[in-house]
């Protein structure tokens, strides 16, 4: 199986321990606010350093914006 | 006024699931109020809103409040707006500010979760308490309203239950308050949103 993952659609390579951080830090995704899914299950904010990313994962990054 | 008098000319399919529907509002704000203000014309049965502040003038220039209602409890301004327009409306309002407890408390039988909370915090807040406790609930959310022009950047992400209405980049300026036009087509597509959502679920039983 090829090593990537799919992040906003966008295919990236996937390493063995990658975590959400580091996906999000190789996406350069800076906003405060994220919500992130891996493979539809949302991640919750205190785990984007502890929860690894599967390979052939399907990330969905969602940009939250204060305002409403 | 008779109920049937007053609910004419409504979609014979789609009206009467709206009107078994309960829908839940997390603010009445910007978004909340206005929401709350076409799911009410359209015929949703019960909302269920909840928010913790007050009428202020600068809320006049987007929230579906008057002059009048300045110093009101939101939540208590809103239901009197609301049953101007439809009087057999079920609304349960809740002046209060919602955390992980109260949401899980007031929220845990809605048929769909509308987020209209002003901060970033909340939305995140209320997106993972749905998809820890209620993951079979859909959830309408809202980020990047800001500013004016530029409609046809607004859109809708869905990811499983969750869905986000509007263009994910506008940021707040500080000082700055949203502007109607562009608050109201999120609201709108929200509100619309929801409406199909109903209908479509009720398709698949």
């Amino acid at each position: 199986m090829e090593k990537q993952l799919t992040i906003n659609g966008q295919i990236r390579p996937w390493q063995e321990g990658m975590t959400v951080q580091d996906a999000l830090d190789l996406m350069n995704y800076s906003f405060p606010m994220l919500v992130v899914k891996i493979n539809d299950e949302v991640v919750l904010r205190a785990d984007y350093g502890s929860t690894t990313i599967p390979n052939g994962a399907e990330l969905l990054v969602i940009h939250l914006i204060s305002g409403g | 006024m008779k109920r049937q008098e007053y609910f004419c000319e409504r979609d014979p399919l789609a009206f009467p699931l709206w009107q078994k529907a309960v829908v839940g509002i997390a603010g009445a704000g910007a978004l909340g109020s206005n929401v709350a203000m076409l799911l009410a014309r359209a015929g949703i049965g019960k909302l269920i809103i909840s928010d913790f502040d007050v009428v202020s003038l600068a809320n006049l220039s987007r929230q579906a409040f008057n002059l009048d209602q300045v110093g009101m409890l939101k939540v208590e301004a809103l239901a009197q707006n609301i049953r101007k327009v439809n009087p057999f409306i079920e609304l349960e309002k809740h002046k209060l500010c919602l955390d992980q407890d109260k949401v899980r408390e007031l929220y845990h039988s809605v048929d769909i979760m509308i987020e209209a909370f002003d901060t970033a915090t909340a939305k995140a807040m209320l997106i993972e308490c749905f998809s820890q406790y209620f993951p079979e609930t859909e959830l309408i959310c809202a980020s990047g309203l800001a500013g004016y022009g530029k409609s046809e950047e607004i859109k809708i992400v869905r990811a499983g239950k969750l869905f986000v209405v509007g263009d994910q980049s506008s940021e707040l300026v500080p000082g700055i308050a949203p502007i109607s036009a562009r608050v109201m087509i999120v609201a709108a597509m929200q509100a619309n949103l929801a409406l199909e959502r109903i209908v479509w679920k009720s398709n698949l039983q």
